[in-house]
């Protein structure tokens, strides 16, 4: 179990966790925002709105982010995953400055420096705690 | 003194409580669905011995994975409810933020993670990251 380094292919399944929870959020929030108040009495309208074109495409999103983050789970710690995780804010706060072209405040700034730093901090120690089992890694050289 | 406006946000109370009720099952959720992953084992390499089929099988015949479901969709329901009240400006930093030390202690409680100073300050850091970036 001494292999923590990753390979390419790992990182673009961080990468899809990192992109697709953002992405899937915001059409998430863009569906709900535009629905009238749902009282709490009446549950079974979310579950109409699932069927709306902008929470269906966030759903979509979702479950792509779902099946990559499992993925990672299979190989990396929670602790690890989770920052991977926020870090695709800070790609969603990027492409908002140099794609959309939208003003991103000192605030905004110092978040991303931050999440970056955090980030940066995981990814340079284990992906995995030393604990699991030695069979996994035996049945493999089988 | 404000007039009362039917638009108005719910008072801190509530929203206090829409945002624990997702911070809450999420957290449960995410313990659950990394436990059951960790006792599944690596899926890239349950594919590449078995097939893509083996994998699908092998996460849809765990117990905890259901259970990591369950409240995971519970946490989504909690979401969505949330969003329609409050705005994303809130809902999305606070739960977010508030997720990450949440299970940076129930990784180290519950899966026995190694949860380093290391992973401490990245957990404090992003935490507080995403608070600032989606304020």
């Amino acid at each position: 179990m001494a292999q923590h380094r990753l390979t390419a292919r790992q990182y673009l399944i961080l990468a899809l966790v990192a992109l697709c929870a953002p992405l899937g959020d915001t059409c998430l929030s863009r569906g709900m925002t535009r629905l009238p108040a749902i009282p709490i009495a009446h549950p079974a309208s979310l579950v109409a709105a699932v069927f709306t074109p902008w929470i269906a495409a966030g759903i979509a999103l979702l479950i792509a982010f779902f099946a990559s983050y499992l993925t990672a789970l299979s190989w990396a710690d929670l602790t690890f995953v989770l920052p991977a995780t926020a870090f695709g804010n800070v790609i969603v706060a990027l492409l908002s400055r140099f794609w959309l072209q939208e003003t991103v405040s000192m605030e905004r700034w110092a978040g991303i420096a931050l999440i970056t730093l955090g980030v940066g901090f995981v990814a340079q120690g284990p992906s995995r705690t030393e604990t699991a089992s030695p069979g996994a890694e035996e049945a493999h050289s089988q | 003194m404000m007039l009362p406006d039917p638009l108005a946000q719910p008072g801190a109370w509530p929203a206090a409580a829409m945002i624990a009720a997702v911070v809450l099952a999420s957290t449960t959720g995410e313990v659950l669905t990394a436990a059951a992953m960790k006792s599944i084992g690596d899926l890239d390499r349950i594919r590449a011995q078995s097939g893509f089929g083996a994998a699908v099988r092998a996460v849809l015949t765990s117990p905890l994975f259901f259970a990591g479901v369950f409240f995971l969709a519970l946490a989504f329901f909690a979401l969505l409810f949330a969003l329609n009240h409050l705005n994303l400006s809130l809902v999305a930093p606070a739960s977010a933020s508030l997720t990450l030390v949440t299970n940076a202690i129930a990784g180290r409680l519950f899966l026995r993670e190694n949860v380093d100073r290391r992973r401490w300050a990245a957990a404090l850091l992003v935490c507080v990251g995403v608070y600032l970036l989606a304020h």
